[in-house]
């Protein structure tokens, strides 16, 4: 059972990570369009190749 | 939007290629000295972000843009010069409608952060759940002794700060109506939580086999996730229509020394003199010292046909000018006026409707009492069972409060509404109201108004037909010269004939008269008959050359698309339907025959309607009255439901449930179906609770229930409530 020394502090470690990630996310503004995020994946604009290789 | 949220150039290595991307990074010459926002009702994918986006970007003076799809709203940030007509014009020139909102009045950002508040207490749950749960899994499958009392440790590490913290709004609300003595859905869920926590703390310090932690953390999730669509349904309706109230921009022009400035509506006094441009809005009650013009008063009164004015005539608030610019001396402004007046009709129609018991509050009302009472008889029973085991009889009460605790039950309204109002959204349906859509489940009967609800409140030219080709054509050039709905309205129509070329010359309007010109050298005149003929006796439009007979033009007022599709449905489905109108009696008459509506009252004032629809719901009818006009708001508001098109004033708006956005009429009749299958669907979730309960309740009452057997009831029920709301049609 040593092995819960390393593991639970591993899970409860990504999960914190998650939660930062989710709170960053919330402080960024990212739910606030959540329509025009998935309509803007398609945009044209945002096919192209990078500059360098045209 | 906030003004922080510009995204940032490189957001993924493929945006470094787009040309808004290099715009931007370009800093541009423009600066962003002010910020506009923009209502855009018609945008709806990618191609429409980015024409409007791509299509500013390119245009001087313009250092920032952002559509909000969701929202339907565009932020843009000019530098100074740029005006929000400008911008305005320059979407229309894309090929988008626009128009501006007044900052002011924007107040979404308060429900904004009220939803954003409740998202984080979600997520953070959401996290704890997750975690604590895992723990459980490891003790629900045999964990014993100092295993088990580590992971019940450190199970309540992770989930009492986040009680503390998620749990908050539940713990509030249950307070707030405690302090006043009375009970709601936040008691026994507070207690359900609170309880659980306590008890689990006590096991886990006495080693106990059985902690409630992943329950009670469980518990507050779905009950936020409730909580959560509720507020985001709410807040998008109230941003829906904060944003409508936005449109009509409280602008009034005041002249000056001979300058006209343009003044916010709440700054005009009694007395100042105000210049109405042709096609705008009466911003105040006055009277008319200068100019002469024709006035629409269909949103006052209903009436369809115009009324001329000249110097000394009285004029009111929401009237709109039509012909010539006119000067009015400002005699009553703000609450004085008579727009006001009606408003104040409406507040008093709408708190006698904020009484109505929704099916929730209804379920709350039965059952808050019912779940004490049970976690109680569970205490004493258990008490006198086990000879005054404490511990024992307060772990099954917990266990009978937390499997009781309402999850579905907070699921079941908000998981269904927000639902049916997304589709309804779709629709191009506003939900104003929170029970709107209970209510309008309900409605037996409908009411509607003419003008501008049945039919669109402005004229169609329908005898073409029997005028030549150079009538026509003559017609034509001179209508193009003028902005009267009726000239409007003859140029829809000729427009598209294959008329052959005529020259005029000397094209003029009078206003409130008509538009002459010369033709061949004679005179040509469109307009008031009694103008045209020289004649007073002579009524209604009249066209003229010089020489011959005057011929008679007959307008119509189109009906609204969807309108015989709406009293069609209404039909089949067996509702009865009553037109009331300020209209006169020929045309009420004809229009009610023509849509098959039986029941029709014309030349109403407003009180009269207010009336026919209070004896309506007097002899047990549930109307849903559907109207546009100032007319009809007070009616709206003392309706059982009401509707109304988004072209109404904003007082009408305000007293109504449902806002149309889309033209289309029969997405009344959608919403009307929509509406019924979501109070299916409601009751539905309510019996899978019930069912959940009966199960559930004796199994814990008898002291069965583990915290493994809680948290599985409590999820599938609440999973099955959720899945059971997206079959709403």
């Amino acid at each position: 059972m040593d092995v819960l020394v390393i593991l639970i502090p591993v899970s409860i470690g990504l999960g914190i990570l998650g939660l930062l990630g989710f709170y960053w996310t919330m402080h960024n503004s990212q739910y606030d369009d959540p329509d025009g995020d998935a309509e803007r994946i398609l945009r044209r604009d945002f096919d192209e190749l990078p500059a360098e290789d045209r | 939007m906030s003004v922080s949220e510009v995204p940032s150039v490189a957001a993924c290595p493929a945006c470094i290629a787009t040309p808004l991307a290099i715009e931007r990074a370009k800093g541009k010459a423009a600066t962003a000295d002010q910020e506009f926002q923009l209502s855009l009702p018609t945008v709806h994918c990618a191609a429409c972000i980015s024409a409007i986006e791509n299509g500013l970007m390119a245009t001087d003076g313009v250092a920032d843009v952002r559509v909000n799809l969701t929202r339907k709203r565009a932020t843009v940030k000019v530098s100074a010069g740029i005006t929000v007509d400008d911008i305005v014009e320059l979407i229309a020139s894309f090929g988008y409608q626009a128009s501006p909102l007044d900052m002011a009045t924007l107040t979404a950002g308060e429900s904004d952060r009220a939803s954003r508040d409740l998202a984080m207490r979600l997520g953070v749950s959401g996290f704890a759940m997750m975690n604590v749960m895992l723990l459980s899994v490891a003790v629900w499958s045999g964990a014993t002794d100092a295993t088990r009392d580590l992971f019940h440790w450190i199970s309540a590490g992770i989930a009492l700060p986040t009680i503390v913290f998620a749990a908050q709004p539940f713990f509030k609300s249950a307070w707030s109506v405690l302090k006043v003595g009375r009970l709601n859905m936040d008691v026994p869920i507070s207690l359900a939580i609170f309880l659980a926590s306590v008890m689990s703390v006590f096991e886990t310090m006495s080693g106990g086999a059985h902690a409630y932690f992943d329950a009670a953390l469980s518990l507050t999730f779905f009950l936020l996730a409730g909580r959560y669509l509720d507020q985001r349904m709410r807040g998008v309706a109230r941003s829906a229509a904060t944003e409508l109230a936005a449109m009509e921009a409280p602008m009034a022009l005041r002249l000056r020394n001979g300058h006209a400035e343009t003044i916010a509506l709440k700054h005009v006094a009694v007395g100042d003199i105000l210049l109405v441009q042709p096609g705008s809005r009466v911003p105040v009650d006055g009277t008319i010292i200068k100019g002469a013009t024709e006035l629409d008063r269909a949103f006052l009164t209903g009436e369809t046909d115009l009324v001329p004015a000249g110097v000394g005539d009285f004029i009111r608030a929401g009237e709109v000018n039509l012909t010539g610019a006119i000067e009015v001396r400002a005699d009553a402004v703000g609450e004085d006026t008579l727009l006001h007046g009606l408003a104040d009709l409406v507040s008093v129609a709408e708190q006698a409707k904020s009484r109505y018991n929704s099916l929730a509050d209804r379920a709350a009302r039965i059952y808050a009492p019912l779940v004490h009472l049970l976690a109680l008889v569970a205490f004493g029973l258990w008490l006198w069972l086990s000879h005054g085991d404490v511990r024992l009889a307060l772990n099954i009460a917990v266990a009978v409060l937390i499997i009781t605790c309402p999850c579905a039950l907070g699921l079941a309204v908000p998981a269904v509404s927000t639902v049916a109002s997304g589709r309804l959204f779709k629709a191009g349906l506003l939900v104003k109201h929170a029970s709107a859509l209970e209510r309008l489940a309900e409605a037996d009967h409908v009411v509607f108004d003419k003008t501008g609800t049945l039919t669109l409140g402005r004229p169609s030219f329908h005898n073409a037909h029997l005028l030549s080709k150079e009538s026509l054509a003559i017609m034509h050039a001179l209508a193009q010269s003028s902005a009267h709905p009726r000239s409007k309205a003859i140029v829809e129509v000729t427009k598209d004939m294959s008329l052959p070329w005529v020259s005029l010359s000397d094209i003029t309007e009078l206003p409130g008269q008509g538009v002459e010109g010369q033709w061949e050298e004679l005179t040509v005149r469109l307009g008031r008959a009694s103008w045209v003929t020289n004649n007073p006796q002579s009524k209604g439009t009249m066209f003229m050359v010089e020489g011959h007979e005057p011929v008679q033009l007959s307008f119509e007022d189109a009906l609204r698309p969807g309108a015989r599709e709406l009293v069609q449905t209404l039909r089949e489905s067996g509702i009865p339907m009553t037109l009331l109108s300020g209209d006169t009696e020929t045309v009420v008459a004809d229009l009610a025959r023509d849509l098959g509506i039986p029941a029709y009252q014309s030349e109403m004032m407003p009180d009269e309607k207010v009336a026919a629809v209070q004896s309506l719901q007097a002899k047990g009818a549930k109307v849903l009255m559907i109207g546009d006009g100032l007319n009809d708001t007070a009616a709206l508001a003392s309706a059982h439901v009401s509707a109304a098109p988004a072209s109404a004033l904003e007082a009408t708006r305000v007293a109504s449930d449902f806002v149309l956005v889309s033209q289309d009429l029969s997405n009344i009749g959608r919403a009307m179906c929509l509406s019924k299958s979501a109070r299916t669907r409601i009751l539905e979730n309510f019996g899978v609770a019930a069912v959940y309960n009966l199960i559930a309740v004796p199994i814990a009452f008898m002291g069965f229930a583990t915290p493994l057997a809680a948290a599985i009831a409590m999820s599938t029920s609440s999973i099955i409530v959720s899945l059971n709301a997206l079959r709403v049609r």
